[in-house]
């Protein structure tokens, strides 16, 4: 019978990715539910050494698989070791970050095994599910996702097929705090690869030498939408973000207009936030924007427009022209800081 | 080389809305458009034709109207367009849709397939890798640039991740997913919009795949996942909205929620 919530703990060159730890958070509540545990997958060459950190972030027990051929990531050794996996253990749900890895990965995965999945999640639910109204029902994860650029929401089962899956989308889930004194079994699966199983040829792997801006590590986003008037202002708004420890962001038009780099846009086309703080500057608050920045701690909405339905999701608005505000709050902040130096 | 491009016909999607009762899409009077991906894919396979020789055709599954959709890519170019539609296929998920699409592929032949990353009102990218599972052909998805074909056989592409690129080398048969990055699309000229008419649009039902698939998996009874239930979203409260302050109250009013929240 299927069991077990396992998390597919995305890496790269050896460092696991943040969503992983996120996914295993939220597996943890997933499996309480349940009444299951969870399960880390970790793929890779010389990656073992990393499984602890999986246990401490929430897992009961990883699977590990080694393989030269799994240095870096390439479609088809990753997908037949995810099989590998699935055929071993029988998971009953199986959740992968909504990355461009996971993304690629979990379809052919769902492919080859022939079951369901359910793509860039925001939230995941266990609960019972009835064919009937009499029938004693069984318990589902229900999934539920942003369709139609965010304007729906689609919960979505699958119901017959095991294992469960999804892609869930980075940002959104909360990993816990790791505890050390955890532990758990670390076994490792042993697959055959074959040299037919790299079906392609990576030429070159260029890192992008400047790391892009990762807006979803953020503590704190000052964030700049059409009100700010001109791109310049970004400096500005930055100046605020260097002094609160934060980082810049936008609302997509300004993305589209070619003021600021896409990395850095927030929303239902952009990336999820969940910043302590996140300044909304002259951002009207379409509800593609919102999608990505309302699971903020605190949010400070400045807009000359005393009916912007950034408002609604505010915890404090200031109706007013954030060209004159913010450079009187750099002034404010920078006076507070030596005061309470 | 023959090409075959997979496209989507798409609402726009900022004017789609729920009906409030029936909680269902409101479609009628929604402007449909290719899919911005799937575009981008057929204007690189125009351009791959025009360097390197071969054929373009383009496939779209979905109901009849979806015709207008293959009759732009004829205009823009195409040599032939299949629609794939069938009261059978209607519901399917990603992996049904990928069954249907295959079977489909497998009747036209295919030397390079090119679908769209995802379509703008599902989100999902998951159609074009269970595309080329089904067919047991190598993916390279989110491919940002082709560089060349080599030896007549070897398609040079250049995939995004978010931290870095890889350049990889794929022997066809393989199937690319198109990034709106990989080309700009052509504009229709007039000439082509008149040979789009003229051209047929052919069409691929059930009985014309029923042997290349599975009739029990295909269609929304086949589909491994079904929508429970769609919603529109709701807002976060609302909490204090302050009106007519002065600059220097603004600021004081900021300082003060910043210190509360022990952001500052």
């Amino acid at each position: 019978m299927s069991r077990d919530i396992y998390v597919v703990a995305e890496q790269r060159d050896g460092e696991i990715a943040k969503v992983a730890f996120e996914l295993i958070g939220e597996a943890t509540k997933l499996a309480a539910d349940l009444e299951q545990k969870v399960v880390g997958i970790l793929i890779g060459d010389h990656i073992k050494d990393k499984a602890q950190s999986l246990i401490d972030a929430g897992a009961d027990s990883v699977v590990v698989i080694e393989d030269k051929m799994l240095a870096e990531y390439v479609t088809e050794p990753y997908t037949k070791a995810i099989t590998a996996v699935i055929k071993e253990c029988d998971p009953e749900i199986i959740l992968f970050g909504a990355t461009s890895i996971g993304r690629d990965l979990a379809p052919r995965v769902a492919s080859r095994v022939h079951t369901g999945l359910t793509a860039d999640c925001t939230k995941l639910d266990i609960d019972v599910w009835k064919a009937t109204p009499e029938d004693e029902g069984q318990k589902l994860l229900f999934m539920t996702r942003p369709a139609f650029g965010g304007n729906i929401m689609a919960t979505i089962l699958c119901k017959y097929y095991r294992p469960q899956m999804a892609t869930v989308r980075p940002g959104v889930m909360k990993k816990l705090i790791a505890d050390h004194t955890r532990t758990g079994e670390i076994k490792e699966l042993k697959v055959n690869f074959e040299p037919l199983d790299m079906n392609v040829v990576i030429r070159e792997v260029v890192k992008e030498k400047h790391k892009k801006v990762d807006i979803t590590e953020a503590k704190v986003l000052i964030s700049g939408g059409r009100g700010i008037g001109s791109p310049e202002f970004y400096t500005t708004l930055q100046e605020v973000a260097d002094i609160l420890g934060g980082e810049i962001s936008s609302s997509r038009a300004n993305v589209d207009a070619g003021w600021i780099a896409r990395e850095r846009q927030v929303g239902q086309t952009g990336k999820t936030v969940r910043p302590e703080l996140y300044m909304a500057c002259g951002i009207s608050g379409a509800i593609q924007h919102v999608a990505g920045m309302e699971g903020s701690d605190c949010v400070i909405a400045i807009n000359k427009n005393d009916t912007a339905a950034i408002f609604d999701v505010s915890d404090l608005g200031i109706v007013g022209d954030v060209k004159v505000i913010i450079p009187k709050l750099i002034d404010a902040l920078k006076k507070y800081k030596v005061a309470n130096a | 080389m023959k090409i075959v491009v997979c496209i989507k016909q798409v609402p726009d999607t900022n004017e789609v809305k729920l009906d409030p009762i029936t909680n269902t899409l409101i479609r009628d009077g929604v402007p449909s458009i290719i899919n911005h991906d799937d575009k981008s894919g057929i204007e690189a396979a125009l351009v791959l034709k025009e360097r390197f020789g071969g054929t373009v055709s383009v496939v779209c599954m979905g109901p009849p109207q979806a015709d207008v959709a293959l009759r732009e890519a004829l205009a823009m170019g195409c040599d032939e367009a299949y629609l794939v539609s069938a009261r059978e296929f209607g519901g399917s998920d990603t992996w049904a849709t990928a069954s249907i699409i295959s079977a489909a592929l497998k009747n036209i032949g295919y030397d390079l397939v090119i679908t769209g990353r995802q379509a703008i009102d599902g989100d999902t990218a998951q159609v074009g890798p269970q595309i080329a599972e089904t067919l047991g052909i190598p993916q390279v998805s989110y491919a940002e640039e082709i560089y060349d074909i080599e030896d007549g056989n070897k398609v040079i592409v250049k995939r995004q991740f978010e931290d870095r690129y890889h350049i990889i080398e794929v022997k066809m048969p393989c199937l690319l997913t198109a990034l709106a990055e990989l080309a700009t699309p052509r504009y229709m000229h007039a000439g082509g919009i008149i040979d789009a008419y003229e051209k047929d649009v052919k069409l691929l039902g059930f009985d014309d795949l029923k042997d290349q698939l599975v009739p029990e998996y295909i269609g929304l009874k086949g589909s491994p996942t079904n929508v429970f239930k769609s919603f529109t979203k709701q807002a976060k409260g609302t909490g204090t909205i302050l009106k007519d302050l002065s600059p220097d109250e603004a600021v004081e009013a900021i300082i003060a929620k910043l210190d509360e929240r022990h952001i500052i």
